[in-house]
């Protein structure tokens, strides 16, 4: 009989931190420039250079620390972390090793309606590394190309306990820990873009074992998918060498995405040893109570907060409150469409059905999409003002999500204005009667179905665009004459 | 001796210089005579004693985060043994 | 006097007087180093051109500044823009900075003219400057000797009159002790009070620039160019630098001066030791305040000092990789041979050693036991000190326990040629600001007398240099170079 398995991980994630210049010198970090065309004698580690540390890292790391509910610590330092690599000039990364910034967060996650708190290690500052351009693979290739623009940009690495028990949990994980850490706007965080970088620990072990087995990194995990399939894939490997009696031994491995398979990365060196060593060229950081409030004063609102206040101050359910607040684009839309049609809940809906239906099926973010708050207001007022029907809307909403038209352009060109007048619906319903004598003898004998069968065939007649309202009105005023 | 020769190689690829056999030698003897002469600070109790990082009684050396424009990377790296196309080149790496 | 024997402070009266020219001071210099310098070997770069056609210009629409169109020279450590700047390494051989260092903007600031790049030990790592990849300078007064290190080139070049004062720098010794055997001032301020920026990093925890001079009046003149708060620099302390010439007006009635018993016990020279005697008793007469102190843990710091220093100094040195300047293995076809070719063949054999301590010393299993120890042991030093700092004004102890050695006497036992920092050591690992001045002669070698003061007061030190200097006239002896 097989034995049941356990899936254990635990995620270290990089943070790009979202400041104008580097840590430790002026250069700029803006992503995507010439190579080698945002670097200093400091940040491309000359002779006699020094470091002095941007301020805003520290803040910012502080920020990040309070939206993963975690201790800031009174007292921090920079270490040394050394090996050679040729991305890293100075053959030594800043880092912090024996004394973090961050210690003991937490986040909540939610996964098929199952709240779990997931547990923080700690939280970092350190300085990236540069980027190897290789032609083919790093495997094959017989030179690499250095670009030591993105070496020296801030970075927060947020450990997580081994806490997490499936692909999926994982993946909560990390998207509710970008999701905080855009609230608090202190990274872009664009897994596209590398700026937010998520390796992961990956063990199994038989059900009801308390202790952990070999532990696996996976690293190159550039997207939630990778990640997932990722883990799922390295569990299952785990599972099977177990039970083939197959020795696991504690390695790094890569995510090869073509092959959606994990690969050993193990080279010949691979006796590393850092040497950590406190950074003399950087005195320590003391951080007070009073530093973390005026931190805490500037923070932007969080998800707790805002779903509190969307409840409270509109009315809406948790359910709904719950929704906007997954990220800040969602709330930031939110607000800004209330502001200019203050049904709150008629929003709601929309935002949580056919933004968020052509949102999925699109495979688009909200704050790419071509849909701006004031264009789902302009329309709801169209509804509201009965130029155009709730049905309508649908197949307008659609055109505006597909071409970023304007609600009232797209009515206009296509000439969906709702048919609101009397007199022309008066003609269409003649029309019809005229045509259909039968069923008008039928409403006579009192079925009142035939009133449906009418507005049905007005609305059919009009493409939709009949007032409901007014053909209901004309339609009963119509037949009780006839 | 404190250090074996194999220490010294060790030691050698940790620090990336590809010494010579000689120096191998060399080194285990240098290294080992220095290391004996640091056991010294073993005749002190330095149990209640906190390791000095920084001599100077200051924290929070910090800059505002402001941008300087980064020099010109070819007048910067005029010194590069391989530098094309703004980039720098080096043979394979695994 | 001839003009390259007088001192910063005597060219520059003269000039401001327009007694003379720059371009005659520039001649004088350039001359001196043609005649002295094939046997001395200080300088490893000379600015011949650029330094006249500056005296040229300076002559024709004189500038303004505490040195202006006055020569000074520097240790080749401290970068200098467009000109190479090699740390006397074959790693930096053909090494030209796109960048000056905080201190050379300074005296380019202040109107001074750059002659010339000084040798040193290999990457400020030695005492002798044996440890050159170029050449040991040798020591004026005896052209067998060693000039002392890492500052050799610097402390010769000032003794043999090349140039009225250079920058040097100390990590343990490094300025104090050349300046004893060449004869000469050599001030290591307070860790923190000049800028490091720019200068290439030994062991940053202990680096300090200073300054080599002919006379105590220079050595505070200097400082008031070179001293003060840099931003780029997170060690540079922010506080006002007071004009260190104003308190030079010998009088020290009433200093209190300690001399601790620790260093002046075996190992130091006897003859040394009579000097110092001579000298306290001399400070006695001036009206100041003698006592003797304990300073316990004196022998710990040299070799809590040979763990610290190579450990910082294996990650410092670890950024010369041969990608982004300095020598590169071409024929290497992957990046560990590029990186183990390359640094095997730009380092020589003490600065390797000293990666190789440092790198052990850090490595796991290592770093409690050595590194961790050490730092431990750094604190009670200078602790040591604190307590005698709240009695006294200034330690006075010997510079160095010998005289100028034979150059190569050390090369056999690397431990005997460590044993020269012993008395300079502790002074780094403490902070403290330290100054070696001539204090006399045993068998016709120069001696210096170390005079330690508190953090940050290099006006008191200076004063103490000042008093004995003026009652003496151990400065004004030259080395009979036989010039002519």
């Amino acid at each position: 009989m097989s034995t049941e398995f356990e899936t254990v991980v635990g995620l270290e994630v990089h943070v790009e931190l979202k400041t104008d210049t580097k840590i430790f010198c002026s250069c700029k970090t803006a992503f995507g420039a010439e190579p080698n065309s945002q670097v200093c004698p400091i940040c491309s580690g000359f002779p006699g250079m020094l470091p002095v540390l941007n301020k805003k890292v520290v803040e910012y790391a502080i920020k990040s620390g309070l939206a993963i509910n975690a201790e800031i610590a009174p007292y921090c330092k920079f270490d040394r972390k050394n090996y050679f690599y040729p991305d890293l000039p100075n053959a030594y990364q800043i880092s912090q090793f024996y004394l973090p910034i961050c210690t003991d967060g937490y986040l909540d996650i939610n996964v098929e309606g199952t709240k779990k708190r997931i547990r923080i290690t700690r939280a970092h500052m350190e300085e990236d590394a540069g980027k190897l351009v290789h032609e083919g693979t790093i495997m094959t290739t017989s030179y690499s190309l250095v670009d030591l623009n993105r070496t020296g940009v801030p970075l927060l690495e947020i450990v997580s306990e081994p806490d997490l028990r499936s692909s999926q949990e994982a993946r909560a994980y990390l998207e509710k820990l970008r999701s905080m850490l855009l609230f608090a706007q202190v990274s872009d965080a664009k897994m596209e873009e590398g700026s937010i970088r998520c390796d992961a620990n990956v063990s199994v072990r038989p059900l009801g074992d308390k202790n952990l087995g070999v532990r696996v990194e996976i690293k190159n995990l550039n997207s939630f998918k990778a990640l997932e399939k990722a883990i799922e894939y390295e569990a299952k490997r785990q599972m099977e060498a177990i039970e083939d009696g197959e020795p696991l031994i504690q390695e790094t491995r890569t995510w090869d995405e073509e092959k959606s398979i994990t690969r050993s990365m193990r080279t010949k060196e691979e006796a590393h040893d850092y040497r950590y060593y406190p950074d003399p060229d950087l005195p320590p950081i003391k951080i007070d109570q009073e530093w973390i409030d005026s931190i805490r004063q500037t923070m932007p609102e969080m998800p707790d907060k805002a779903q509190e206040r969307l409840m409270g101050k509109y009315g809406l359910p948790e359910y709904d409150a719950a929704l906007i607040t997954v990220s800040p684009y969602n709330l930031k839309f939110f607000d800004q469409c209330v502001a200019l049609y203050p049904d709150a809940k008629t929003v709601s809906n929309w935002m949580m059905g056919e933004l968020s239906r052509l949102l999925n099926q699109n495979s688009q973010e909200i704050e790419q999409c071509h849909i701006k708050p004031e264009m789902l207001a302009d329309m709801l007022k169209l509804i509201n003002d009965g130029t155009i029907s709730g049905k309508m809307a649908k197949s307008v909403f659609e055109e505006m999500f597909k071409t970023g038209k304007s609600a009232g352009h797209i009515v206009k060109e296509q000439g969906m204005i709702q048919i609101s007048d009397e007199d022309t619906l008066r003609k269409i319903i003649q029309e019809i009667v005229e045509q259909n004598p039968g069923v008008v003898e039928d409403y006579k004998n009192g079925k009142e179905k035939a009133k449906g069968f009418f507005v049905g065939q007005v609305m059919k007649a009009t493409k939709g665009q009949a007032n409901p309202g007014a053909v209901n009105k004309v339609l009963s005023d119509f037949l009780s004459k006839e | 001796m404190v250090i074996s020769l194999q220490e010294v190689e060790h030691i050698a690829m940790l620090a990336r210089i590809n010494i010579t056999e000689e120096e191998k030698k060399e080194f285990a003897g240098q290294l080992s005579a220095v290391l004996q002469y640091a056991e010294k600070l073993n005749e002190i109790n330095t149990e209640d004693v906190d390791p000095l990082y920084h001599i100077l009684p200051i924290y929070n050396v910090f800059r505002e985060d402001e941008i300087i424009e980064s020099p010109d990377r070819n007048e910067l790296f005029a010194n590069a043994p391989v530098f094309q196309d703004g980039y720098f080149k080096v043979p394979k790496i695994l | 006097m001839e003009l390259h024997e007088l001192t910063l402070h005597q060219l520059k009266k003269d000039l401001t007087a327009k007694k003379i020219s720059s371009q005659e001071i520039m001649n004088a210099i350039l001359k001196q180093i043609k005649a002295v310098d094939e046997r001395i070997n200080a300088f490893i770069t000379l600015n011949k051109e650029t330094s006249s056609l500056r005296a040229r210009e300076f002559d024709q629409t004189p500038w303004k500044g505490q040195m202006a169109g006055l020569p000074f020279a520097l240790k080749d450590n401290i970068c200098t823009k467009g000109v190479r700047t090699t740390c006397a390494s074959k790693m930096l051989e053909n090494f030209v900075p796109a960048y000056d260092a905080a201190v050379v903007k300074k005296l380019y600031s202040e109107g001074g003219i750059l002659v010339g790049k000084l040798n040193m030990d290999e990457f400020a790592m030695g005492s002798s400057t044996e440890s050159s990849a170029f050449f040991p300078t040798h020591n004026p007064w005896d052209l067998e000797r060693v000039s002392g290190g890492s500052s050799g080139g610097s402390a010769a070049a000032v003794a043999a009159d090349e140039i009225p004062f250079a920058l040097g720098s100390d990590t343990g010794g490094s300025i104090r002790q050349p300046a004893a055997y060449c004869g000469v001032v050599g001030l290591k301020p307070t860790y923190g009070r000049v800028p490091r920026w720019g200068v290439v990093a030994y062991a940053s925890s202990l680096d300090q620039v200073g300054v080599i001079s002919k006379d105590v009046y220079d050595a505070a003149l200097v400082m008031n160019m070179i001293a003060g708060y840099d931003p780029m620099e997170s060690t540079s302390v922010n506080t006002t630098v007071p004009d260190y010439t104003t308190a030079l007006n010998g009088s020290i009635k009433g200093l209190k001066i300690a001399y601790p018993k620790e260093y002046f016990q075996q190992g130091v020279d006897s003859k040394i030791i009579e000097l110092l005697k001579k000298a306290l008793l001399k400070y006695e007469e001036l009206g100041a305040h003698i006592e003797e102190v304990s300073l316990p843990h004196s022998e710990y710091a040299l070799p809590a000092y040979y763990i610290i220093g190579p450990a910082e100094a294996s990650s410092n040195m670890s950024k010369f990789d041969g990608i982004r300047y300095g020598l590169r293995d071409l024929t290497a076809d992957n990046v560990t041979d590029l990186y183990s070719n390359s640094r095997q063949q730009g380092f020589g054999p003490e600065v390797k050693r000293r990666i190789m301590l440092g790198t052990y010393a850090l490595s796991s299993g290592s770093y409690d036991a050595y590194y961790l120890k050490a730092l431990k042991v750094r604190r009670l030093i200078s602790d040591d000190f604190n307590k005698v700092f709240n009695g006294f004004d200034v330690i006075i102890a010997p510079t160095t326990p010998t005289t100028a050695f034979k150059i190569g006497a050390n090369t056999e036992d690397i431990l005997t040629g460590y044993m020269n920092d012993i008395l300079t050591v502790p002074i780094n690992m403490a902070g403290l600001p330290g100054m070696s001045i001539p204090c006399g002669f045993a068998d016709g070698l120069p001696v210096g007398m170390q005079i330690i003061a508190k953090p940050f007061d290099e006006t008191t030190l200076l004063k103490a240099a000042y008093a004995f200097e003026q009652a003496t006239d151990y400065h004004q002896l030259k080395p009979a170079l036989g010039v002519k």
